[in-house]
């Protein structure tokens, strides 16, 4: 007869994750090894790329001021992107919790919902609001606020508009998540010892939900240093980023070795980023945690 | 917790404004009659809809990122169903390396899993083929099949199960009859996900998509990039509608907030 043993799992775990552990292989680990190993080749403009090995490449992305300038850009960009989500998120799910049902729920899902629909479809729409002729512009003249359009599209400010847009959901559900866990007793408490609101938030509220909004800006970093599509579309040809000058070097100049490059770079960065964060968030809130 | 001051409220709306401003935007655009984008307009029309379907390339894409997302989340889901149960209930060594593993996808760049797909699949010469695209479909859905999956088989009580095996039941009769009907929302409901980021994805099957295996984000990336005419805004609108239905039906199947946010409470 058969029965359950908790313990003594032996090999039945890993047959049941063997054709995902298979296909992840072969899938993912594969063609992530043979792009580093692309990135050290040679590439010539007569015959493409050669299977002869060289530093080159990195010494080319690492010194050219070029290249610097795209990283640097791309740093600005998702930091300027994660600090208005966390200036606008935060606050935003803060009124959320505080919100009686069914206005909550309904909130909720107008603020997470778009992150279901298509990111292609969400910078269509800001690409019509912020044109020169858009529908911000329009209103911003016809309230006479301003007498030219203002230049929104093709400039950093418009692409770190749409990308906060995209990603602000990502910083509400993580603070959500933690502010779940929240206990309201402790704020009444802090209220009951006569402390201010504004004290209470400080000293109760924000402590604990610190964690939410540091795992959440590590989530918004990382997507907004890789973003492609927004990038692309708001900023067009010129105002390269990390993620559309890799797909240039790909499919334009056909580079592949160096956009593989750019590609390892910006992986390692991403990972060593999100790693030494979280690090970080766990040994200074380890009491939470635990 | 604390009711909502005036300021709050005020935020609220002003943030609700901000979200739903570009999409609303859009489906506002799409039923104008003229022949570019503008707005306000004055004569409404379904011309734009009617022209999605005189236009052969939006069509086919649209049916090929349907079969594409229908084989994406099935087999999705049929590795990772498997594979959450491994992890929800056997503790063994390399448990944790193994989670992260198949959640990894979610963690790097989708222009990085772009760039080593197209490397692989040209090594192979497999560019261009329908199924060597669902495979990479395949490795983006698994992380989102297995989190709702894992969501729904942790804390499962066993007992049921304990109950079916005494009883004489086969380990797959007990699966089958008495852990599969527990778990089903979240397995349907990581099916429902999968299937709209597979739809969904343009940034790495951007760099995979050949002429014959266009994606409809990609056909429509490939648009917008040239010019804004009102056809990208009626198809946006077709998927934003259609998307709340699917949005709708998840809600109802597992909670929204579970699926986003993951187990809460």
């Amino acid at each position: 007869m058969a029965t359950l043993d908790n313990d003594r799992a032996g090999a039945a775990p890993w047959l049941l994750s063997a054709p995902a552990l298979l296909l992840f292989g072969s899938l993912l680990l594969v063609p992530l090894l043979l792009t580093l190993v692309l990135s050290f080749h040679v590439f010539s403009d007569s015959q493409g790329t050669l299977a002869t090995y060289t530093l080159r490449n990195y010494l080319e992305v690492i010194t050219d001021p070029y290249y610097g300038a795209i990283f640097a850009r791309t740093a600005g960009m998702a930091f300027a992107v994660t600090f208005l989500c966390v200036v606008l998120g935060v606050p935003e799910t803060i009124v959320l919790a505080r919100m009686k049902r069914p206005w909550q729920s309904i909130c909720l899902l107008i603020v997470l919902g778009p992150l279901l629909i298509s990111v292609v479809v969400r910078t269509l729409g800001w690409q019509i609001l912020l044109g020169n002729n858009g529908v911000l512009n329009n209103a911003l003249q016809a309230l006479h606020i301003t007498d030219e359009p203002i230049r929104l599209v093709f400039t950093m400010t418009g692409v770190v508009i749409a990308l906060t847009h995209v990603l602000v959901p990502f910083m509400v559900m993580s603070v959500w998540a933690t502010l779940q866990k929240l206990d309201p007793q402790v704020e009444w408490a802090g209220r009951s010892m006569g402390a201010s609101p504004f004290r209470v938030f400080r000293r109760v509220v924000l402590p604990q939900i610190l964690p939410g909004i540091l795992s959440g800006s590590i989530i918004v970093f990382a997507l907004s240093a890789s973003a492609f599509a927004t990038p692309s579309l708001i900023g067009g040809r010129r105002l390269k980023v990390v993620a559309t000058a890799a797909y240039d070097e790909f499919l334009g100049t056909l580079n592949w070795p160096l956009g593989a490059t750019i590609a390892v770079l910006l992986l390692i960065a991403n990972v060593a980023i999100v790693l030494g964060c979280s690090r970080l968030a766990e040994r200074r809130f380890k009491h939470i945690f635990d | 917790m604390k009711q909502n001051g005036f300021l709050g409220l005020l935020f609220n709306a002003l943030f609700l404004t901000f979200i739903a401003a570009p999409l609303v935007v859009v489906i506002a655009v799409s039923f104008t009659d003229k022949g570019f984008i503008s707005l306000p307009f004055d004569g409404a029309s379904l011309r734009w809809f009617r022209a999605i379907l005189a236009n052969d390339q939006m069509v086919d894409a649209f049916w090929l990122s349907v079969r594409l997302a229908l084989v994406a989340a099935t087999v999705g889901v049929a590795l990772a169903l498997p594979a959450a149960l491994a992890i929800a209930r056997y503790r063994f060594p390399g448990r944790a390396a193994l989670t992260g593993f198949f959640l990894s996808p979610m963690m790097i760049p989708a222009v990085v899993l772009g760039i080593a797909f197209l490397r692989f699949l040209s090594l192979l010469g497999l560019g261009g083929s329908f199924w060597a695209l669902c495979a990479t479909h395949v490795i983006i859905v698994v992380p989102y099949a297995l989190r709702l999956a894992l969501s729904s088989a942790i804390g499962l009580d066993r007992d049921a199960e304990r109950a079916a095996l005494s009883c004489g039941a086969s380990r797959f009769t007990a699966f089958r009859r008495v852990v599969l009907p527990m778990i089903r929302t979240g397995v349907a409901g990581g099916w429902v996900l999968s299937f709209i980021q597979s739809f969904d994805e343009l940034t790495m099957t951007i760099f995979v998509a050949t002429p014959g295996t266009t994606t409809l984000p990609v056909a429509m990336y490939n648009q917008i990039a040239q010019t804004i005419d009102p056809l990208v805004a009626s198809v946006s609108t077709v998927l934003i509608v259609g998307t709340i239905v699917l949005m709708l039906l998840l809600d109802r199947m597992v909670g929204l907030d579970r699926v986003l946010i993951g187990e809460t409470r």
